[in-house]
């Protein structure tokens, strides 16, 4: 552009240009052609205030013309025209609200496009009463555009949590099947921060559910509150004043999450969700504890994963563990809004941290893919408990899917031991047990001479869930899953009574036995030093022979080095190996090992797995 | 600029293609099929401008016709939509009242006069008079010529030959 920048060559213009601009006719399209090059001409040239205003005038009347080219094309304009002077556009402001509402397709997408550009704090609120009115009438294919632009609107210039709520209510209940994970994440981070209006959303989402229950986004905000907020909804509480009054019972609560996973739509999220919402109000309404306990069992044999390994586990918080379960369902910790919107703007599945803090990931009971590991907890630095302050985009999701703290930290043991737990893991160089391997390092860890109880603690917590999960051992989910309950004061094995401490076998397969002989240490009770041989059963000569044990966490285990590690064949030799485990629950409860078996035959890499029961019950 | 000039029937089949920026065989085929699709679907009331790959397409519809052309972000669609229509009436004065049978039969005029009227995907003349003028000079020419050619020395020098 000539003018551009050049103030002389403006000024020779600008008597040009007013004069065409003046005497052009604009009843033939020759003519408008002519005016809006103009127009973009006086745009770009160096500023002159009355031009300018011409300017806006011209693309004023282009906008009240009837033909669609001659207002697409000032749409267009006055987009342009955005960046240079804000002010005049607002004024057509109306106009543009009705080209939103056009029938041609490319001018309402320009007419919105505008729209949205010319959002600020003044006019946010009839404007955005207006979109939503559209959003109603709306079809199909625009609807998804619309409601994102809604929802930014909403976000970026809300001036209050309650009229925020409130839009976006409205607009869940409208398009919520448009809306992305990403805006109603966004949502119940707002709704968590406002404290005050839990009783309001609560009370309005259960009034949106009863109409509109279609929209797969606003069931799975509804089933989440009304987890979360149960007994505000109950119990009418911090009623605003415009609100009326509504009787919701226990019951009427619960019908409201059981449709949610009763229905053959709802998807896979949402049904996980209306489960983890299920046991918190199991907690919060204990009336209704025994009905909400029959629907949780019946997904127990469900086909998808998810919902089999959730109820399962729920299932379990019933019967066993009913002491813990209020402390496990406490109202969730607020989420920083702050530092959520940060995260949010910066994370990218990509930044995922792939050092093994991914399979610490596995206690929360989620077996949700790497893209958000919490992997603050490799975070050294920070001392933060782990839970709350995870990082990466999907961190929402983990913890709207599991408000379960980790198993370990629910049965006591501290957080920062975890911190500890990681480094341990990182310089033991465990791969990410992503998968089954689980079962394999845990087990690499407790091989190796450390006496980390902590260690002890991951494995337990890391054994329940991905136990369940991979079923690695040749053991079908639900008793798997009882190894951690199996140790609770009903065992499997018989009683053993007889002499004190009766050595047994403790493994045998076609090619490996293991004997186990006892021995108690004078002063400790709690001690039983073990002395485990190993003899070979099969002609083929075993080398580079190690023998790995993992244990629960209430046990303590200390592996001596083997006498050696190459077993010759048919029992012509064996290799003795001591241990030394320490039961903080000796007398309640016995010994219970894991053992893993590695060898070579020839070069070849062989594996055995096992599991231990048949220890002596006083042990 | 203008990238290309497509004429389309309402069918779907092409009349003439002029292209004034590099697209291969393949390309070409595609964007003919793309853009068909979009803009034989679009109905009567909407605009004449179609937002496609990152350029707009400005097209017109003449009876059973529709004049596509490709143009840049920055240029004016309404000055392309008086191109099409300049194109149009110069079509008309020459084969006089024009329709899409015209176009089929004597469809290399109408590339001589696109190309008069258009060099480089910009406009070079805007005046219909010369335009004609040009064209008939042309056709002139070719006539002599096809005289030439049928006279009887021609024949005897052909046939000795």
């Amino acid at each position: 552009m000539l003018g551009q920048g050049d103030a002389d060559a403006s000024d020779c213009m600008n008597d040009i240009l007013a004069q065409v601009a003046t005497k052009t006719e604009s009843n033939k399209n020759a003519g408008n052609a002519i005016l809006y090059e103009c127009v973009e001409t006086i745009m770009s040239i160096e500023d002159n205030g009355g031009l300018r205003v011409l300017a806006i005038n011209i693309l004023g009347r282009f906008l009240s013309n009837r033909d669609n080219n001659i207002r697409y094309v000032a749409l267009n304009m006055l987009m342009k025209a955005m960046t240079v002077d804000a002010q005049a556009v607002q004024r057509h402001r109306a106009t543009i609200l009705e080209c939103v509402k056009d029938s041609d397709a490319s001018i309402r997408k320009r007419a919105l496009e505008l729209l949205y550009l010319l959002v600020n704090e003044n006019n946010v609120k009839p404007l955005t009463k207006e979109l939503i009115e559209y959003l109603e009438v709306s079809d199909q294919e625009f609807k998804g555009d619309l409601t994102a632009k809604i929802c930014s609107i909403v976000e970026k210039f809300s001036p209050e949590k309650f009229w925020y709520i409130d839009q976006m209510l409205k607009v869940l209940s409208e398009a919520g099947n448009f809306v992305k994970d990403e805006v109603w994440h966004a949502l119940i981070v707002v709704i968590s921060n406002a404290s005050d209006l839990h009783g309001y959303t609560v009370r309005a989402l259960y009034r949106a559910f009863q109409t509109s229950a279609e929209q797969e986004t606003l069931v799975r905000v509804a089933v989440w509150c009304i987890g979360e907020y149960g007994d505000l909804l109950v119990n009418n509480v911090g009623m605003l004043n415009i609100e009326e009054p509504v009787t919701v019972t226990e019951s009427d609560a619960v019908d409201v999450v059981e449709v949610a996973i009763k229905r053959h739509t709802s998807d896979l999220t949402t049904k996980a969700m209306a489960l983890v919402a299920l046991l918190k109000l199991s907690s919060r309404f204990p009336s209704c504890s025994e009905r909400i306990r029959d629907i949780i069992v019946q997904h127990k044999g469900s086909l998808v994963l998810e919902l089999q390994q959730r109820s399962i586990e729920f299932n379990s918080i019933f019967e066993k563990h009913q002491n813990i379960r209020s402390a496990l369902v406490e109202r969730m910790p607020v989420l920083d809004e702050a530092t959520f919107s940060g995260r949010r703007a910066g994370s990218v599945p990509g930044a995922v941290s792939t050092s093994s803090g991914a399979s610490l990931n596995l206690p929360n009971g989620v077996a949700k893919p790497a893209a958000a590991p919490i992997a603050d907890l490799l975070d050294l630095s920070s001392d933060d408990a782990p839970a709350p302050s995870s990082s990466g985009g999907d961190f929402l999701q983990d913890l709207l899917g599991i408000d379960l703290l980790p198993t370990p930290a629910a049965t006591g043991a501290s957080q920062t031991p975890k911190a500890a737990a990681d480094v341990l893991l990182d310089l033991l160089s465990i791969g990410t047990p992503t998968t089954g391997q689980s079962n394999l390092s845990t087990a690499d860890i407790l091989s190796s001479s450390q006496d980390n109880k902590i260690l002890l603690a991951n494995l337990d917590g890391l054994s329940s869930p991905s136990l369940s999960a991979q079923a690695a051992l040749p053991a079908t989910s639900a008793p798997v899953l009882d190894l951690l309950d199996g140790f609770a004061p009903s065992p499997k094995k018989q009683e053993v009574n007889g002499t004190a401490y009766p050595s047994i076998v403790a493994y045998e397969s076609s090619s490996l036995k293991i004997a186990f002989n006892f021995a108690k240490s004078p002063g400790n009770p709690q001690t039983t030093l073990i002395q485990a041989t190993f003899t070979n059963l099969s002609p083929n000569v075993y080398t580079d022979f190690l023998f790995q044990a993992a244990v629960p966490k209430f046990l303590q285990l200390h592996l001596d080095p083997a006498s050696s590690n190459s077993l010759p064949a048919t029992g012509n030799g064996s290799i003795t190996q001591s241990l030394s485990v320490t039961n903080s629950q000796h007398g309640k409860k016995s010994l219970i090992m894991r053992i893993r078996i590695a060898y070579k035959i020839n070069g070849k890499d062989v594996l055995e797995e096992g599991q231990i029961n048949n220890f002596p019950r006083e042990l | 600029m203008i990238h290309f000039v497509l004429l389309i029937s309402r069918q779907g089949k092409v009349r003439l293609t002029k292209w004034y920026s590099p697209y291969s065989q393949k390309e070409r085929a595609k964007v003919i099929r793309e853009l068909s699709g979009v803009i034989l679907t679009r109905g009567p009331k909407l605009c004449n401008f179609v937002d496609w790959r990152g350029f707009k397409v400005v097209y017109k519809r003449y009876a059973s016709l529709y004049f596509c052309m490709c143009i840049d972000q920055d240029d004016n669609e309404l000055e392309i939509l008086e191109i099409i229509h300049h194109y149009v009436e110069i079509l008309d004065r020459y084969f006089g009242s024009v329709c899409e049978l015209d176009l089929i039969f004597n469809f290399h005029k109408a590339y001589y006069i696109l190309d008069e009227l258009l060099i480089a995907g910009e406009l070079q003349e805007s005046s219909k008079k010369t335009v004609a003028r040009l064209i008939a000079a042309q056709d002139s020419l070719v006539e002599t010529a096809k005289e030439q050619a049928n006279s009887i020395s021609n024949i005897i020098a052909q046939a000795t030959k």
